[in-house]
Protein backbone atom coordinates (compact mmCIF):
# COMPACT_ATOMS: atom_id res chain seq x y z
CA UNK A 1 0.00 0.00 0.00
CA UNK A 2 1.32 3.45 -1.01
CA UNK A 3 0.76 6.47 0.37
CA UNK A 4 1.42 8.36 3.86
CA UNK A 5 0.10 8.06 7.02
CA UNK A 6 -1.04 10.24 9.75
CA UNK A 7 0.02 10.67 13.76
CA UNK A 8 -2.08 8.35 14.58
CA UNK A 9 -0.71 5.55 11.59
CA UNK A 10 -4.17 6.16 9.08
CA UNK A 11 -3.74 5.16 6.33
CA UNK A 12 -4.12 8.32 3.88
CA UNK A 13 -5.44 7.57 0.07
CA UNK A 14 -3.37 8.84 -2.78
CA UNK A 15 -4.94 11.33 -4.75
CA UNK A 16 -4.94 9.03 -7.67
CA UNK A 17 -7.13 6.62 -5.78
CA UNK A 18 -10.06 8.84 -4.97
CA UNK A 19 -9.75 10.22 -8.77
CA UNK A 20 -9.78 6.91 -10.66
CA UNK A 21 -12.63 6.35 -8.39
CA UNK A 22 -14.55 9.00 -9.05
CA UNK A 23 -13.51 8.91 -12.91
CA UNK A 24 -14.91 4.83 -12.79
CA UNK A 25 -18.23 6.48 -10.75
CA UNK A 26 -18.70 8.66 -13.49
CA UNK A 27 -18.15 6.41 -16.20
CA UNK A 28 -20.75 3.55 -14.27
CA UNK A 29 -23.16 6.21 -14.37
CA UNK A 30 -23.09 7.00 -18.01
CA UNK A 31 -23.10 3.12 -18.60
CA UNK A 32 -26.37 2.84 -16.86
CA UNK A 33 -28.04 5.15 -18.49
CA UNK A 34 -26.77 4.03 -22.07
CA UNK A 35 -28.41 0.97 -21.05
CA UNK A 36 -31.71 1.58 -19.69
CA UNK A 37 -32.20 2.93 -23.68
CA UNK A 38 -31.55 -0.31 -24.88
CA UNK A 39 -35.07 -2.87 -24.32
CA UNK A 40 -33.60 -5.90 -22.68
CA UNK A 41 -36.99 -6.70 -20.85
CA UNK A 42 -36.26 -8.06 -16.84
CA UNK A 43 -32.37 -7.43 -17.84
CA UNK A 44 -32.55 -4.07 -17.45
CA UNK A 45 -33.74 -3.80 -14.01
CA UNK A 46 -30.98 -6.07 -13.13
CA UNK A 47 -28.22 -3.75 -15.00
CA UNK A 48 -29.06 -1.55 -13.43
CA UNK A 49 -29.56 -2.52 -9.79
CA UNK A 50 -25.98 -4.61 -10.66
CA UNK A 51 -24.17 -1.08 -11.74
CA UNK A 52 -25.63 0.66 -9.04
CA UNK A 53 -24.29 -1.93 -6.68
CA UNK A 54 -21.11 -1.51 -8.22
CA UNK A 55 -20.56 2.23 -7.55
CA UNK A 56 -22.06 1.50 -3.99
CA UNK A 57 -18.89 -0.89 -3.37
CA UNK A 58 -16.47 1.46 -4.81
CA UNK A 59 -18.13 4.63 -2.67
CA UNK A 60 -18.21 2.11 0.51
CA UNK A 61 -14.83 0.75 -0.12
CA UNK A 62 -12.75 3.46 -1.50
CA UNK A 63 -14.42 6.81 0.16
CA UNK A 64 -15.38 5.45 3.34
CA UNK A 65 -12.57 3.26 4.07
CA UNK A 66 -13.60 0.35 4.35
CA UNK A 67 -10.90 -1.06 2.26
CA UNK A 68 -8.05 0.38 4.74
CA UNK A 69 -10.12 0.71 7.87
CA UNK A 70 -10.71 -1.47 10.50
CA UNK A 71 -12.72 -5.02 9.21
CA UNK A 72 -15.33 -4.44 11.99
CA UNK A 73 -17.12 -1.68 10.18
CA UNK A 74 -17.25 -3.74 7.46
CA UNK A 75 -19.10 -5.99 9.34
CA UNK A 76 -21.48 -3.54 10.53
CA UNK A 77 -22.38 -2.32 7.13
CA UNK A 78 -22.31 -5.94 6.09
CA UNK A 79 -24.84 -6.38 8.06
CA UNK A 80 -27.27 -3.94 7.34
CA UNK A 81 -27.12 -5.23 3.84
CA UNK A 82 -27.83 -8.70 4.70
CA UNK A 83 -30.96 -7.83 6.65
CA UNK A 84 -32.13 -5.58 3.96
CA UNK A 85 -31.40 -8.88 1.49
CA UNK A 86 -33.86 -10.73 4.27
CA UNK A 87 -36.44 -8.35 4.39
CA UNK A 88 -36.74 -7.49 0.89
CA UNK A 89 -36.39 -11.37 -0.17
CA UNK A 90 -39.00 -12.55 2.09
CA UNK A 91 -41.24 -9.58 1.25
CA UNK A 92 -40.89 -10.51 -2.11
CA UNK A 93 -41.92 -14.25 -1.38
CA UNK A 94 -45.08 -13.59 0.22
CA UNK A 95 -46.03 -10.63 -2.37
CA UNK A 96 -44.79 -12.94 -5.75
CA UNK A 97 -47.32 -15.75 -4.38
CA UNK A 98 -50.32 -14.26 -3.09
CA UNK A 99 -52.02 -14.44 -6.55
CA UNK A 100 -52.03 -18.30 -6.12
CA UNK A 101 -54.12 -17.71 -2.91
CA UNK A 102 -56.08 -14.10 -3.09
CA UNK A 103 -57.81 -14.16 -7.20
CA UNK A 104 -58.70 -10.58 -6.45
CA UNK A 105 -54.99 -9.54 -5.49
CA UNK A 106 -54.67 -7.31 -8.86
CA UNK A 107 -57.53 -5.35 -8.38
CA UNK A 108 -56.70 -1.90 -7.22
CA UNK A 109 -57.27 -1.28 -3.45
CA UNK A 110 -60.31 1.50 -3.98
CA UNK A 111 -61.92 0.85 -6.66
CA UNK A 112 -64.23 3.72 -6.17
CA UNK A 113 -61.70 6.11 -4.74
CA UNK A 114 -62.22 10.12 -6.67
CA UNK A 115 -58.89 9.55 -8.38
CA UNK A 116 -60.50 6.59 -10.58
CA UNK A 117 -63.29 8.19 -11.43
CA UNK A 118 -61.62 10.45 -14.01
CA UNK A 119 -59.94 7.42 -15.63
CA UNK A 120 -62.81 5.63 -16.58
CA UNK A 121 -64.75 7.24 -19.17
CA UNK A 122 -68.26 8.13 -18.17
CA UNK A 123 -71.17 6.16 -19.89
CA UNK A 124 -73.01 8.37 -22.57
CA UNK A 125 -76.00 10.04 -21.46
CA UNK A 126 -75.61 9.08 -17.92
CA UNK A 127 -73.83 11.68 -15.21
CA UNK A 128 -70.58 10.54 -13.39
CA UNK A 129 -71.63 10.87 -10.28
CA UNK A 130 -74.58 8.19 -10.89
CA UNK A 131 -72.08 5.81 -12.59
CA UNK A 132 -70.52 4.60 -9.68
CA UNK A 133 -72.04 3.41 -6.76
CA UNK A 134 -71.45 5.91 -3.16
CA UNK A 135 -69.01 4.43 -0.51
CA UNK A 136 -69.16 6.01 2.64
CA UNK B 1 -2.65 0.93 15.34
CA UNK B 2 -0.82 2.15 18.79
CA UNK B 3 2.69 3.55 18.64
CA UNK B 4 3.19 4.32 22.18
CA UNK B 5 2.47 7.82 22.91
CA UNK B 6 -0.34 7.94 24.82
CA UNK B 7 1.09 10.79 27.27
CA UNK B 8 0.24 13.77 25.40
CA UNK B 9 -2.21 15.64 26.80
CA UNK B 10 -4.53 16.57 24.00
CA UNK B 11 -7.30 18.99 24.26
CA UNK B 12 -9.38 16.47 22.10
CA UNK B 13 -9.05 13.11 23.92
CA UNK B 14 -11.78 12.71 26.17
CA UNK B 15 -10.56 11.18 29.80
CA UNK B 16 -12.26 7.88 29.43
CA UNK B 17 -10.11 7.30 26.56
CA UNK B 18 -6.56 6.17 26.76
CA UNK B 19 -5.43 6.95 23.02
CA UNK B 20 -6.68 9.50 19.91
CA UNK B 21 -6.78 6.24 17.72
CA UNK B 22 -9.35 4.27 20.42
CA UNK B 23 -11.30 7.49 20.54
CA UNK B 24 -11.45 8.12 16.74
CA UNK B 25 -12.07 4.34 16.31
CA UNK B 26 -15.36 4.41 18.86
CA UNK B 27 -16.50 7.09 16.76
CA UNK B 28 -16.09 5.67 13.97
CA UNK B 29 -17.37 2.65 14.99
CA UNK B 30 -20.84 4.65 16.46
CA UNK B 31 -21.02 6.25 12.99
CA UNK B 32 -21.33 3.16 10.90
CA UNK B 33 -24.02 1.86 13.68
CA UNK B 34 -25.91 5.03 12.34
CA UNK B 35 -25.12 3.95 8.71
CA UNK B 36 -26.85 0.56 9.45
CA UNK B 37 -30.26 2.41 10.77
CA UNK B 38 -29.72 4.52 8.09
CA UNK B 39 -29.67 1.67 5.37
CA UNK B 40 -32.91 0.37 6.78
CA UNK B 41 -34.68 3.22 7.23
CA UNK B 42 -34.60 3.22 3.11
CA UNK B 43 -34.13 -0.30 2.96
CA UNK B 44 -37.84 -0.01 3.85
CA UNK B 45 -38.85 2.65 1.17
CA UNK B 46 -37.14 0.31 -0.98
CA UNK B 47 -39.26 -2.50 -0.54
CA UNK B 48 -42.33 -0.52 -0.65
CA UNK B 49 -40.87 0.03 -4.13
CA UNK B 50 -40.19 -3.33 -5.19
CA UNK B 51 -43.48 -4.25 -3.49
CA UNK B 52 -45.28 -1.80 -5.69
CA UNK B 53 -43.27 -1.84 -8.56
CA UNK B 54 -44.43 -6.10 -9.26
CA UNK B 55 -47.67 -5.04 -8.92
CA UNK B 56 -47.77 -2.22 -11.15
CA UNK B 57 -45.10 -2.68 -13.98
CA UNK B 58 -46.73 -1.53 -17.04
CA UNK B 59 -48.02 1.76 -15.12
CA UNK B 60 -44.34 2.24 -13.09
CA UNK B 61 -43.04 2.57 -17.24
CA UNK B 62 -45.36 4.94 -18.17
CA UNK B 63 -45.13 6.95 -15.52
CA UNK B 64 -41.19 6.88 -15.04
CA UNK B 65 -41.29 8.64 -18.55
CA UNK B 66 -42.36 11.79 -16.90
CA UNK B 67 -39.23 12.30 -14.85
CA UNK B 68 -36.78 14.31 -16.33
CA UNK B 69 -33.68 12.02 -17.43
CA UNK B 70 -31.20 14.93 -18.17
CA UNK B 71 -32.02 16.30 -14.94
CA UNK B 72 -31.48 13.12 -12.43
CA UNK B 73 -28.26 12.24 -14.80
CA UNK B 74 -27.35 15.96 -13.62
CA UNK B 75 -27.96 15.36 -10.40
CA UNK B 76 -25.73 11.75 -10.29
CA UNK B 77 -22.86 13.45 -11.63
CA UNK B 78 -23.30 16.60 -9.13
CA UNK B 79 -23.54 14.28 -6.01
CA UNK B 80 -20.71 11.85 -7.11
CA UNK B 81 -18.82 14.93 -7.63
CA UNK B 82 -19.34 15.99 -4.21
CA UNK B 83 -18.51 12.98 -2.64
CA UNK B 84 -15.20 12.80 -4.74
CA UNK B 85 -14.68 16.62 -3.16
CA UNK B 86 -15.37 15.65 0.37
CA UNK B 87 -13.07 12.00 0.36
CA UNK B 88 -10.26 14.67 -0.92
CA UNK B 89 -11.69 17.44 1.95
CA UNK B 90 -10.46 14.66 4.23
CA UNK B 91 -7.33 13.22 2.45
CA UNK B 92 -6.27 17.32 2.81
CA UNK B 93 -6.36 17.48 6.64
CA UNK B 94 -4.70 14.02 7.20
CA UNK B 95 -1.87 15.68 5.30
CA UNK B 96 -2.55 19.18 7.84
CA UNK B 97 -3.32 21.37 4.92
CA UNK B 98 -5.98 23.08 5.85
CA UNK B 99 -6.33 26.04 3.62
CA UNK B 100 -7.23 23.42 0.94
CA UNK B 101 -9.31 20.93 2.77
CA UNK B 102 -11.87 24.55 3.81
CA UNK B 103 -11.86 24.86 -0.43
CA UNK B 104 -12.78 21.29 -0.85
CA UNK B 105 -15.59 21.31 1.92
CA UNK B 106 -16.60 24.69 0.55
CA UNK B 107 -16.68 23.13 -2.94
CA UNK B 108 -19.03 19.97 -1.41
CA UNK B 109 -21.43 22.41 0.07
CA UNK B 110 -21.89 24.16 -3.39
CA UNK B 111 -22.62 20.64 -4.97
CA UNK B 112 -24.99 19.79 -2.83
CA UNK B 113 -26.79 23.01 -3.11
CA UNK B 114 -26.48 22.61 -6.52
CA UNK B 115 -28.12 19.57 -6.14
CA UNK B 116 -31.02 20.76 -4.06
CA UNK B 117 -31.96 23.60 -6.47
CA UNK B 118 -31.90 21.33 -9.26
CA UNK B 119 -34.80 18.97 -7.34
CA UNK B 120 -36.71 22.21 -6.67
CA UNK B 121 -37.00 22.78 -10.23
CA UNK B 122 -38.24 19.07 -10.62
CA UNK B 123 -40.39 19.31 -7.73
CA UNK B 124 -42.24 22.74 -8.57
CA UNK B 125 -42.44 21.32 -12.45
CA UNK B 126 -44.99 18.12 -11.08
CA UNK B 127 -45.97 20.20 -8.35
CA UNK B 128 -47.59 22.55 -11.06
CA UNK B 129 -49.07 19.50 -13.27
CA UNK B 130 -50.48 17.67 -10.12
CA UNK B 131 -47.93 14.64 -10.28
CA UNK B 132 -48.71 14.48 -6.50
CA UNK B 133 -48.74 11.61 -3.92
CA UNK B 134 -51.83 9.64 -3.15
CA UNK B 135 -55.19 11.96 -3.05
CA UNK B 136 -53.58 15.27 -4.21
CA UNK B 137 -52.79 13.83 -7.58
CA UNK B 138 -54.82 15.81 -10.24
CA UNK B 139 -53.05 14.61 -13.23
CA UNK B 140 -54.56 12.54 -16.50
CA UNK B 141 -51.76 11.75 -19.36
CA UNK B 142 -50.56 8.70 -17.30
CA UNK B 143 -52.07 5.15 -19.06
CA UNK B 144 -52.19 2.75 -16.40
CA UNK B 145 -54.03 2.41 -13.27
CA UNK B 146 -53.13 3.89 -9.69
CA UNK B 147 -50.49 6.22 -10.73
CA UNK B 148 -50.32 8.17 -8.13
CA UNK B 149 -48.57 5.40 -6.05
CA UNK B 150 -45.51 6.26 -8.69
CA UNK B 151 -45.57 9.59 -7.17
CA UNK B 152 -46.02 8.85 -3.69
CA UNK B 153 -42.91 6.63 -3.68
CA UNK B 154 -41.24 9.09 -5.64
CA UNK B 155 -41.74 11.63 -3.33
CA UNK B 156 -41.32 9.92 -0.34
CA UNK B 157 -38.08 8.35 -1.53
CA UNK B 158 -36.43 11.26 -3.04
CA UNK B 159 -38.18 13.63 -0.19
CA UNK B 160 -36.30 11.28 2.46
CA UNK B 161 -33.02 12.02 0.55
CA UNK B 162 -33.57 15.23 0.41
CA UNK B 163 -33.60 16.16 3.56
CA UNK B 164 -30.24 14.07 4.13
CA UNK B 165 -28.83 16.66 1.77
CA UNK B 166 -30.30 19.32 3.82
CA UNK B 167 -28.77 17.72 6.71
CA UNK B 168 -25.14 17.16 5.09
CA UNK B 169 -25.24 20.39 4.56
CA UNK B 170 -25.62 21.60 7.80
CA UNK B 171 -22.72 19.27 9.11
CA UNK B 172 -20.44 19.78 6.32
CA UNK B 173 -21.11 24.17 7.30
CA UNK B 174 -20.51 23.27 11.02
CA UNK B 175 -17.11 21.19 10.04
CA UNK B 176 -16.19 24.17 7.72
CA UNK B 177 -16.38 26.56 10.57
CA UNK B 178 -14.64 24.35 13.15
CA UNK B 179 -11.88 23.64 10.48
CA UNK B 180 -11.64 27.40 10.19
CA UNK B 181 -11.42 28.31 13.72
CA UNK B 182 -8.32 26.13 13.58
CA UNK B 183 -9.66 23.51 15.64
CA UNK B 184 -9.00 20.33 13.58
CA UNK B 185 -5.70 19.40 12.13
CA UNK B 186 -3.60 15.88 10.58
CA UNK B 187 -4.12 15.02 14.97
CA UNK B 188 -7.43 15.78 15.25
CA UNK B 189 -10.31 15.43 12.40
CA UNK B 190 -13.04 13.07 13.46
CA UNK B 191 -15.94 15.38 12.79
CA UNK B 192 -14.87 15.66 9.30
CA UNK B 193 -14.69 12.01 9.27
CA UNK B 194 -17.68 10.90 10.67
CA UNK B 195 -19.43 14.04 8.37
CA UNK B 196 -17.56 12.92 5.48
CA UNK B 197 -19.18 9.20 5.81
CA UNK B 198 -22.35 10.31 6.49
CA UNK B 199 -22.07 12.28 3.13
CA UNK B 200 -21.05 9.37 0.96
CA UNK B 201 -24.46 7.57 2.37
CA UNK B 202 -26.29 10.13 1.05
CA UNK B 203 -24.45 9.78 -2.39
CA UNK B 204 -24.99 5.66 -1.87
CA UNK B 205 -28.79 5.88 -1.61
CA UNK B 206 -29.08 8.30 -4.44
CA UNK B 207 -26.74 6.09 -6.43
CA UNK B 208 -29.89 3.57 -6.14
CA UNK B 209 -32.62 5.80 -6.53
CA UNK B 210 -31.32 7.05 -9.45
CA UNK B 211 -31.66 4.08 -12.29
CA UNK B 212 -34.80 2.86 -10.07
CA UNK B 213 -37.01 6.14 -10.92
CA UNK B 214 -35.29 7.73 -13.54
CA UNK B 215 -34.07 4.64 -15.69
CA UNK B 216 -36.83 2.09 -15.31
CA UNK B 217 -35.94 -0.12 -18.79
Amino acid sequence: MSGHSTHENRHVVSFKTYLATGTALLILTAATVGVSFIKLGGWNAIAAVGIACLKAILVAFVFMHLLYDKKIFLVIFSVAIIFLTIFLALTMFDILSRGEIYPDYEEPIEKNAVIYKKAEPAPTGEPVEDSTPKNH
Amino acid sequence: MTSGNSSGHRAHLAHHFSESSQQSESARMGMWIFILTEVLLFGGLFVAYTVYRSANPEMFYNAHKHLDIHLGTLNTIVLITSSLTMALAIRSIQLNDRKKSIKLLATTFALAAVFLIVKYFEYSHKFHLGQLPGKFYTYTGIEGSNPHIFFSVYFMMTGLHGIHVIAGMIAISWVMRITIQGRLSSEYYTPMELTGLYWHLVDMIWIFLFPLLYLIG
